[in-house]
């Protein structure tokens, strides 16, 4: 694999004073898929926030960088014009705009074109969704895969995906697996946020978050190994929302 | 009123009216018409230039009556009982002159058991100081249907000022559906004020959408009455403000029977200096019945935003897509 073009150096993040990031490392290169794994409330969306440049989740300390270049402090129209993008676990709705539309919005060129490939890769008849609104008509799934689609259209150099196969049935895990697998070929870098084994297979790195911190990073087998043994029956006799716990605690 | 005037302008505009004809055909092209429906024998129209009703069309089961008025014409709309009309009715009002002032009074008749559409236009497109008033008494029989489609053209002046007043009466099992749309051009100062009262199972949807800029002035009323059994509502509000435009919406839904549900649901988006303001009023005099609203009111919201910037939009260019995508839907 090639050098990492995309690094992060030690990001904190804190919310109403508490931490939710604790010093996190990771470098990603050309074409490598990364998955992330953690238990609810482990901060990894908090961190494909961080990463993306939202509002209110700027970096309190430490880097990140993109080909040497320190992007820490940049917005994320910026971040997203050097190739950075996020698929979100939950898509907000677009009252009146159509799905076409929408795909195409960070297709560089020949924009009719990737919007019927996007559809077609999530398998969404293009026919039947490109005019359709964006908006709260959709099923969960549909919109999950729309949202997919605009960032498959983009051809970021680095997709944060969070959760993309949340809400969306079995059987198009395939689908969702194929469309990672092809934006690696061409050399997207790929922030998996996943639990699912058929996707947590496919990637080249892992790396497990526990109350902000990344506390295991290796291959994908057995990352996932420390996850089961580690963190799962820590869920079962903690509940699946054990940071509340740790909350009541403190 | 007096005795209705039937006129065949379509079939007979005379010679001095053709060049006024033409037009209105264009300024009601910019209000987003279609003049080639007005060349059409099986679609109803009706044009009205000022004070002069140009073309005036009739279909089976579909009649139109006018009337001069002082500044204006007075227009009586017939639906036969059990007619189903095809293809829309096209209304055209307008304005063409940078000052006038232009007075409808109309009247609606659908009967019972038909179904129709209409698709007006009014358009004012060089307006400096153009008046428009529009006073509909609509009154739709039992299980039939009316919906009402209006967009309107008022030039980039803001010199229009419109007061599009109706009173509506929906018997039972009837449906009345109204689209009101301001969304290119000045919007000048919007009264607009609607009075519904829906009967046993009617149904009634009213979606308006206006996009003021300038020193634009918007006031939007809306009341709807649900007295009879199983009667529904939805009133559906988009408004965008920018510079100093103000917008003020007031829609009032009253449950006066059983199993009357109604809901309001307005999104005004503010930006600069504008004002938007939003007051629902519920009146529920049924135990049986229910009322809801929503309101979003101020900017645009920050995940939609975020959600087009990790495209590659910028702010503006973010919250400018978001404002068309919800008023031109
Ligand atoms: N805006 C916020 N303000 C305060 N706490 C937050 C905020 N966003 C997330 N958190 C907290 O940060 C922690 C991590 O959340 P999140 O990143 O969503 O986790 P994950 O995606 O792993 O489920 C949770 O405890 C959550 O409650
Ligand atoms: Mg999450």
């Amino acid at each position: 694999m090639t050098q990492p073009f995309f690094v992060v150096e030690d990001v904190c993040l804190k919310k109403d004073n508490r931490p939710i990031l604790n010093h996190i490392n990771l470098s990603l290169s050309e074409g490598q898929i990364h998955v992330l794994l953690g238990v609810n409330g482990s901060g990894k969306s908090s961190l494909a926030y961080t990463l993306m440049g939202c509002e209110g989740y700027t970096s309190e300390s430490g880097r990140i960088l993109l080909d040497g270049k320190d992007i820490t402090h940049t917005r994320i129209t910026e971040r997203a014009r050097m190739g950075i993008s996020l698929a979100w676990q939950e898509p907000v709705r677009f009252e009146g705009l159509p799905i076409g539309k929408y795909i195409e919005l960070g297709a560089s060129e020949s924009k009719r074109e990737k919007v019927i490939a996007a559809l077609e890769a999530v398998s969404l008849s293009p026919k039947k969704y490109a005019y359709r609104a964006a908006d709260q008509t959709l099923s969960g799934g549909e919109r999950k895969r729309v949202e997919l689609a605009a960032i498959y259209a983009m051809q970021p150099r680095l997709a944060i995906l969070d959760e993309p196969d949340s809400g969306i049935d079995a059987l198009s895990i395939t689908d969702i697996a194929r469309l990672i697998c092809e934006m690696a070929k061409h050399n997207s870098a790929v922030l998996l946020i996943t639990h699912r084994p058929e996707l947590v297979e496919m990637a080249d790195s892992a790396s497990l978050m526990c109350f902000g911190s990344i506390i295991f990073s290796g291959s994908p087998r057995e990352t996932s190994q420390y996850y089961q043994n580690r963190c799962e029956p820590h869920l079962n006799i903690l509940g699946s929302q054990p940071w509340q716990i740790s909350l009541n605690n403190s | 009123m007096g005795n209705p005037i039937k006129s065949h302008a379509f079939e007979q505009t005379s010679p001095a009216w053709a060049g006024e004809l033409q037009s209105l055909m264009e300024a009601y092209q910019q209000a987003g018409g279609d003049p080639a429906s007005f060349q059409m024998p099986e679609v109803a129209t009706l044009a009205v230039s000022g004070d002069q009703v140009l073309v005036s069309h009739d279909i089976p089961g579909v009649h139109l009556y006018s009337q001069p008025l002082e500044h204006g014409v007075r227009v009586s709309v017939v639906v036969d009982d059990g007619t189903l009309v095809k293809h829309p009715v096209h209304l055209c009002f307008g304005v063409l002159p940078m000052e006038g002032i232009q007075r409808i009074e109309a009247d609606y008749q659908i009967g019972n058991g038909a179904q129709v559409q209409f698709l007006a236009h009014c358009s004012f497109p060089n307006a400096v100081r153009v008046e428009h008033r529009m006073n509909a008494r609509i009154h739709i029989g039992r299980n039939s249907s009316m919906s009402y489609k209006e967009e309107h053209y008022h030039g980039l002046e803001g010199g229009v000022e419109v007061y599009p007043y109706s009173e509506v009466t929906i018997e039972e099992g009837g449906q009345f559906t109204s689209n009101f749309a301001i969304t290119r051009g000045r919007v000048g100062t919007l009264m607009m004020n609607y009075h519904i009262e829906a009967q046993k199972d009617a149904l009634a949807e009213l979606v308006t959408k206006v996009f003021g800029s300038g020193d634009d002035h918007i006031r939007v009323e809306e009341t709807i009455h649900l007295n009879g059994e199983n009667a529904h509502s939805m009133t559906k509000t988009r408004i965008a403000v920018k510079d100093k435009a103000i917008s003020e919406v007031t829609t009032i839904t009253e449950g006066n029977a059983p199993r009357a549900r109604g809901h309001m649901d307005c999104t005004e988006i503010v930006r600069d200096q504008a004002l938007a303001a939003n007051n629902p009023i519920v009146k529920v005099s049924n135990a049986q019945a229910q009322v809801t609203h929503e309101a979003a009111i101020g900017t645009v919201n920050r995940r939609e935003l975020e959600t087009l910037m990790a495209r590659g939009l910028d702010e503006e260019e973010a919250v400018d897509l978001i404002i068309r995508a919800m008023i031109r839907s």
